[in-house]
């Protein structure tokens, strides 16, 4: 890990220098890494979070079949309750790493309403520029922090579900079984929302995709 | 029949193939089917690999369940009490739960039916409900959550159930106590030893201060609130102490076996 940590720290250098170093590195090996298996662990517990969902129901809809995953109610857990592995190591590693190589401070803060309100302006009348793409504009600090944020909340919603007698404290935090099943639920609305967004803009900005796949 | 020697045409989309397949087939076998066409389909553009081959994705969910088995078995407190509620807070109705219609819910004459005992056990003689009924009975109200999500508040009284293996000399350091049922298909469910030392599970004789209705397991059930729902076997006939995994009605088809709250 300390190698990935170095190569970071590298981009890190060559942001403050700014110095025109052509294999400028944008997004370190360690936050693809984790980025990519992110994005397959929470696919898999979204879809089979769906099909989980149908079996009762929380509004007065169901999710298609044809986009969740396991078929049936038990095929839907085994998949949620084995992707939550994958989902709960990924995102543990990069909340570390995230504080301990600095890079949420570095990248998320500091986050201004005003430099929000100027920059949701500007990306709204495509006014934004991103021609530096080590460097996020206030919208993007501010839908990264927050999306860190639901994430852990989802994830501590899902265990006071899976785990409401053991957990019980945390079940209690939530205001009980019935509303943390509410909280996990627009968690998920969130990161589907944001996904959505995520996902357009990395397409209208294709280098920044290209950055998240090979780093630059 | 033409509509499948259609599917069978050499060159056909294979996961469109297992789709239909499984519309055909009888709802329960569907279930067996972990992977639809359609989610296995997902995963393939996901990972990248080819995953039709849907038992080596299933041989590995069923070992992470395996896994998390362990995991809850780990983190099992045998001295955390489920919480309890005020009676004011009991749902009402309480709904009633099968994978049958309540009209198709096993009738059990109360005058006929007998426990009966077998295993790892010093007494193993049957017991009448009569004879249970003389056993100390405490009443406790906790919430019921089922394993599809939704949960609700009852009222359950009868006997602790380790009181009942103290009394029966049961061989405690065994691994399970197993159930069987008098439902429709015959229902059973194993429950690891820890949880049925617990101090809340429960033989239940009475709902809401009456008398097991039919609808909820008359004459007895096994009140397990540290346990998903379908881990609470209703319309008991016997019980057995065993050092060996006997599977369960719901655990044989997928639904996590341990299944702790």
């Amino acid at each position: 890990m300390s190698s990935l940590a170095v190569s970071d720290d590298r981009a890190d250098t060559n942001d403050r220098a700014d110095t025109k170093v052509p294999a400028k590195v944008i997004q370190p090996a360690w936050v693809r890494l984790l980025h990519w298996i992110n994005a397959a662990a929470m696919i898999v517990m979204i879809m089979s979070g769906w099909q989980i969902y149908n079996a009762s129901p929380l509004f007065n809809f169901t999710f298609s079949r044809s986009i969740t995953l396991g078929g049936w109610l038990g095929g839907a857990l085994l998949w949620h309750f084995a992707a939550m592995w994958l989902l709960m190591v990924n995102g543990l590693i990069y909340l570390i790493l995230g504080f301990v190589t600095g890079r949420f401070r570095r990248k998320l803060l500091p986050i201004s309403p005003g430099g929000v309100i100027s920059d949701t302006k500007a990306a709204l009348t495509f006014k934004l520029s991103h021609d530096d793409l080590s460097r996020y504009n206030y919208v993007q600090k501010l839908l990264y922090a927050g999306i860190i944020i639901v994430g852990v909340v989802i994830v501590l919603s899902g265990l006071s579900i899976w785990k409401p007698v053991q957990l019980q404290w945390l079940t209690a935090l939530f205001g009980g079984y019935d509303i943390a099943r509410y909280v996990h639920f627009i968690c998920m609305a969130l990161i589907v929302a944001f996904l959505v967004i995520h996902v357009a803009l990395a397409l209208l900005v294709p280098k920044s995709l290209r950055a998240m796949i090979i780093g630059r | 029949m033409s509509r499948i020697r259609k599917l069978l045409i050499p060159g056909v989309d294979k996961k469109l193939l297992v789709r239909d397949a499984t519309k055909v087939m009888p709802d329960l076998t569907r279930r067996r089917f972990i992977t639809t066409g359609a989610s296995l389909g997902a995963l393939t553009l996901l990972t990248g690999c080819d995953v039709v081959d849907s038992s080596s994705a299933e041989e590995m969910l069923k070992k992470v369940s395996k896994f998390n088995d362990a995991v809850q078995a780990w983190m099992f407190n045998p001295d955390a009490l489920a919480p309890t509620f005020p009676e004011s807070m009991i749902t009402k109705p309480f709904p009633f739960n099968g994978y049958y219609d309540v009209d198709d819910a096993p009738e059990i004459d109360g005058k006929d039916w007998k426990l009966e005992v077998r295993g790892l056990v010093e007494n193993k003689k049957s017991w009448t409900l009569d004879e249970l009924y003389q056993l100390p009975q405490v009443k406790q109200v906790t919430r019921h959550i089922c394993v599809e999500g939704w949960s609700a508040i009852g009222s359950w009284t009868g006997t602790p159930l380790r009181d009942f293996l103290k009394l029966i000399g049961a061989d405690t350091r065994a691994n399970y106590v197993w159930f069987q049922c008098a439902d429709r298909d015959g229902y059973n469910s194993p429950l690891d030893m820890r949880t049925a030392l617990h101090p809340q599970t429960q033989m239940t004789f009475k709902f809401a201060d009456e008398i097991l209705p039919r609808a909820y397991g008359y004459p007895m059930k096994i009140r397990v609130p540290t346990k998903l729902g379908f881990k609470n076997p209703k319309y008991v006939i016997s019980m057995e102490v065993t050092n060996d995994y006997k599977g369960g009605y719901w655990e044989d088809q997928g639904y996590n076996s341990f299944s702790g709250s």
